[in-house]
């Protein structure tokens, strides 16, 4: 089933060149994207998630910019393109992104139709009847009515928007959709839907989707490979059925036992102490150690390589052929294990602030 | 059986829209929202109660109903067998919501930024006149920290909001509402907003509460997923009405009604061996409106199994199991296997 590659991303880096130092929002993002495949993207909020899908489209805002890396999109160099290219090359026609919190997107005071058109009208030239064609047979592949496009947004109840949206994204049949938690805000039984449709289209249209998401249990099953992302980085990488069956790195394994079951009783779920760090100073070797709950000595001063084991991409010392790191000493640093508070990661905003604050 | 810490019988509310006057002159009849319509539940000491169900099932409003913040239209609620309904001056309500407090969804909006941490926590305690000095309260607002583990409160008293994480934030709502030392607290989707690896570690925390600080639970979420681990009973809510309730055992392993066994169907399936064809939601289209409540059996214009009866005759409970009532002319008739229909 493996076609030609849509996507080549290389050593990828995108930072945010802020006030307060460089946010290292993603870096080194390396990962291949084959025709009519998927990959899901997870990881907690503020682990790059998003910026990755921006970079992709090479809508990085400012003052963020991809600092490193390239990315290949059927052929077409991403990162060389300026602002005007990236619209009329890519945007749309190559690649398709909807938006986190897509429901909110549409003007309300247009119609569905009028905003729906747009892509058309600026790739194409096409309007009126024809445009109106086109959309109409889009909307009824995300099974709505014809008729919607007539409608204005208000008129519509959340999942019918987000539909909208899919349908949009798909007009000028581009190769690749991003999907940012495209069913995060919507009820349960409109979600099982949704995603029914998107893997019904993925087949019909032989289309290539990304999907990222902080909720593993939707991902497992929509993605042929999973990227699973933590500070920046992309710690595992590899086929969805492997790493849900044998999670290899320590994060990868806690977010996917943190997914209650509705099966058997349990008496404690498993999580995750303390927070994703602050990326403008990430920690300092493995940017996961201090939560971590296998965590070595090596780990505070060695950034890990990425190991190839059985096919699954880890980014992580416990998988190093070097015998002295894979078996070094466990940690005698305090992790977030011991002090459940450890979040650091405010504490600089905090230090300014106590000293305007004394009189209280 | 041990008597319910909390009963509601016939909970009613009806909400008016606001009509023209033309309408009023033509003498129409007043179209209601009926957001809540006549529901019965009991829920015991210590045995957290869940409400599950859509967007519009009424179930935030049943919850704001328990508080008092919302007046009921028609029925009964009793809190250790006193009758709630009945509270009608200020002091009253005030005296009951110190022993019954709530925790709403979104913990970016129920915090106010402009004030610290530590006024936030504080605020309870001076509406209620509890705590003599400064001191006293300090002292009770550092126990209410350490109970929600985030140590030490020194580190946390004097920041704003936006300086916590959206799991810290929440687990500030969970201290505000346990500085009063309440008997029972509604818990509005406390979890629906963070992310699922914090998530989990919120529900430990307010589970670990129920033991140590006597607390019960009211919990609302559309998530069915988590009311296994969090909760003793539960109430499954469609369009204002409670249409299976029961242990949370009995409930998840044999639905009885059809909207339970669809909200089952739609759970992601965290197995990528299992969950991988196009599911089956035996279900139809969307939640109607609740001003117009379809007749006979409430769900019948989306459920599978619908017959003539569930166009006409409204269904009555009926007793499926111990404990466990569904309302469905065809309650224990369905057969349903979660395997087969994933």
């Amino acid at each position: 089933m493996v076609g030609k590659a849509v996507l080549k991303v290389d050593e990828l880096s995108t930072h945010y060149l802020t006030g307060d130092g460089e946010v290292q929002a993603l870096d080194d993002a390396s990962f291949v994207l084959h025709k009519g495949e998927s990959i899901g993207v997870a990881g907690e909020s503020g682990c790059g998630k998003s910026t990755l899908a921006f970079s992709l489209l090479n809508l990085v805002p400012p003052p963020g910019q991809i600092v490193n890396g390239s990315i290949n999109l059927d052929g077409i160099e991403v990162t060389d393109l300026n602002e005007k290219q990236s619209r009329k090359k890519i945007r749309w026609k190559k690649v398709s992104m909807v938006f986190q919190g897509a429901m909110d997107i549409m003007t309300p005071v247009y119609t569905v139709g009028h905003q729906m058109v747009e892509p058309l009208k600026y790739h194409k030239g096409i309007e009126g009847k024809k445009a109106r064609a086109i959309c109409e047979k889009y909307l009824e592949l995300v099974n709505l009515e014809g008729g919607i496009f007539d409608r204005y947004p208000h008129e519509l109840s959340g999942g019918q928007k987000q539909r909208v949206i899919i349908a949009t994204a798909l007009l000028l049949e581009p190769d690749l959709v991003i999907l940012d938690e495209p069913t995060t805000a919507l009820d349960v039984v409109v979600e099982a839907r949704i995603m029914n449709d998107l893997k019904r289209l993925r087949r019909e249209l032989d289309i290539s989707m990304i999907f990222i998401t902080h909720d593993l249990s939707i991902l497992a099953e929509v993605s042929d490979n999973l990227a699973i992302m933590y500070a920046g980085w992309i710690v595992e990488f590899g086929s969805a059925k492997q790493i849900y069956k044998d999670p290899k790195h320590p994060y990868t394994e806690k977010l996917i036992a943190a997914i209650p079951d509705i099966r058997t009783d349990i008496e404690r779920l498993e999580y995750i102490p303390g927070v994703p760090p602050n990326l403008v100073n990430p920690p300092t070797g493995c940017r996961f150690h201090p939560r971590c709950h296998k965590a070595m000595e090596v780990c505070r001063e060695l950034e890990p390589e990425i190991y190839n084991i059985d096919g699954v991409k880890v980014k992580c010392h416990l998988f190093s052929e070097d015998k002295e790191i894979a078996e070094s000493e466990e940690a005698e640093y305090e992790t977030a294990y011991e002090d459940e508070s450890a979040s650091e990661a405010y504490e600089g905003e905090l230090g300014e602030e106590e000293v305007v604050t004394e009189e209280e | 059986m041990a008597k319910p810490l909390f009963k509601a019988r016939n909970l009613t509310k009806h909400f008016d829209i606001t009509q023209g006057f033309l309408q009023k002159l033509r003498g129409e009849e007043k179209q209601k929202v009926k957001a809540v319509d006549g529901i019965d539940f009991d829920i015991y000491w210590k045995q957290n109660f869940s409400a599950v169900g859509e967007s519009g099932c009424g179930k935030t409003t049943v919850g704001k109903l328990m508080m008092r913040l919302l007046d009921p239209t028609d029925g009964r609620m009793y809190m250790k067998g006193k009758d709630i309904t009945e509270l009608s001056n200020k002091q009253q309500i005030k005296a009951y919501r110190r022993q019954t407090q709530m925790i709403y969804q979104d913990p970016f909006s129920a915090l106010d930024p402009r004030h610290r941490i530590r006024t936030i926590l504080e605020e309870p305690l001076m509406i209620h006149g509890i705590g003599d000095s400064r001191d006293e309260r300090d002292d009770m607002i550092y126990e209410a920290m350490e109970e929600v583990r985030l140590t030490p409160p020194e580190k946390f008293l004097r920041r704003y909001p936006h300086m916590l994480s959206g799991g810290q934030k929440q687990r500030i709502s969970l201290a505000r509402a346990m500085i009063l030392n309440p008997d029972f607290i509604v818990a509005d989707e406390p979890v629906s907003m963070l992310d699922v690896s914090v998530r989990a570690e919120v529900l430990n925390l307010m589970k670990d509460l129920i033991d140590k600080e006597d607390i019960t639970y009211f919990y609302i979420t559309h998530d069915i997923s988590t009311t296994r681990f969090f909760t003793d009973y539960i109430g499954v809510m469609y369009l204002g009405d409670m249409v299976e309730k029961g242990k949370v055992g009995d409930v998840l392993d044999n639905p009885s009604h059809p909207y339970t066994q669809a909200l089952l169907v739609a759970v992601p399936e965290p197995d990528p061996e299992r969950g991988r064809g196009v599911k089956k939601v035996p279900i139809k289209g969307e939640i109607p409106s609740a001003v117009n409540i379809p007749k006979g059996c409430r769900f019948h214009p989306r459920c599978p199994h619908s017959k003539k009866i569930c166009r006409n005759k409204k269904p009555v409970g009926k007793e499926v199991g111990k404990e466990h009532i569904a309302k469905c002319h065809f309650a224990g008739e369905i057969e349903f296997d979660l395997e087969v229909a994933k």
